[in-house]
């Protein structure tokens, strides 16, 4: 088995807060997140792919296939945004790095039929890092 | 027990399918298929498995699997042009899955016993693009 595993860029800015929560609650938990202002990083992940290979390319990915997926699923809707304000599915839920991997493996997951062949790759898993001190990974089967 | 160590070689290759035609190519590989070749530096990460010896406490000699990555892989690899110097890749077309499968192949020999198993082997094309190979069907 092949895996191939790209890694790509965005900066953007969050604050986590739950309509559920009190103020003082939010305060609580999420501590310096909850900061009203917001506060930006610049987040880091990788898409991880697995196929057979090609035998016309030696390649188990076309990766211009693959970058111009990520590239109107997920660098152009999160770069330079406020997720919490621009980005639809975090109007109600927080842009924790959890929930942001979820919707960023969402959206490939959704848009990957209609960018890759019915025998090409298949999209393995999703991991991101909102600094370089932390890592979180979601694999395609966990999601719908 | 997974143990993890880390190599590198530069090496220039061309990415070119001899069946095709140069524009075939050039809309299959972009600006890899150019002819006269283009080079990387390329990390190598090589897991082994095993369980530790009772006595030494250790898998295995981390200066063992360190001698024999440089003999095995950076030594016929470094500053060499694949395509050219470094079978199979005068007919294998050396993208990074089948660079993987080559040094699969190259260790596997090497690393088959007591001492500790090939794993996985991982190669870094450049800092954002790597390829995982755990030996079998590709």
């Amino acid at each position: 088995m092949i895996r191939v595993t790209r890694k790509y860029r965005f900066s953007a800015s969050h604050r986590l807060h739950v309509a559920a929560l009190s103020d003082a609650e939010n305060r609580e938990l999420y501590g310096k997140c909850n900061n009203p202002f917001g506060h930006g990083h610049n987040y880091e992940i990788a898409v991880s792919v697995r196929g057979p290979l090609d035998s016309r390319s030696g390649r188990a990915v076309d990766i211009e296939l693959l970058d111009g997926l990520v590239r109107r699923q997920v660098l152009e809707p999160f770069e330079h945004r406020n997720l919490n304000e621009e980005v639809e599915a975090f109007r109600g839920a927080a842009p924790t790095s959890e929930n942001l991997g979820r919707e960023i493996l969402r959206r490939l997951k959704q848009n990957w039929r209609a960018a890759f062949p019915a025998d090409g790759p298949q999209l393995e898993k999703v991991s991101i890092a909102e600094t370089s001190r932390n890592a979180f990974e979601v694999a395609a089967h966990e999601i719908e | 027990m997974l143990i993890t160590r880390k190599v590198e070689f530069s090496a220039s290759h061309v990415c070119r399918n001899s069946r095709l035609t140069d524009e075939e190519n050039r809309a299959l590989f972009g600006p890899a298929a150019n002819p006269h070749g283009h080079g990387h530096n390329y990390m190598l990460e090589v897991t082994v498995e095993g369980a530790p010896d009772p006595v030494t406490g250790m898998v295995l000699d981390l200066k063992l699997l360190k001698e024999i990555l440089n003999r095995v892989v950076v030594e016929p690899y470094d500053h060499r042009f694949l395509n050219r110097e470094v079978p199979p890749f005068d007919h294998v077309i050396p993208t990074p899955e089948n660079i993987a499968i080559d040094i699969w192949n190259r260790l596997q020999p090497h690393l088959n016993g007591a001492r500790g198993r090939l794993h996985a082997v991982r190669i870094y094309e450049t800092p954002d693009l790597f390829v995982d190979y755990f030996g079998g069907a590709a």
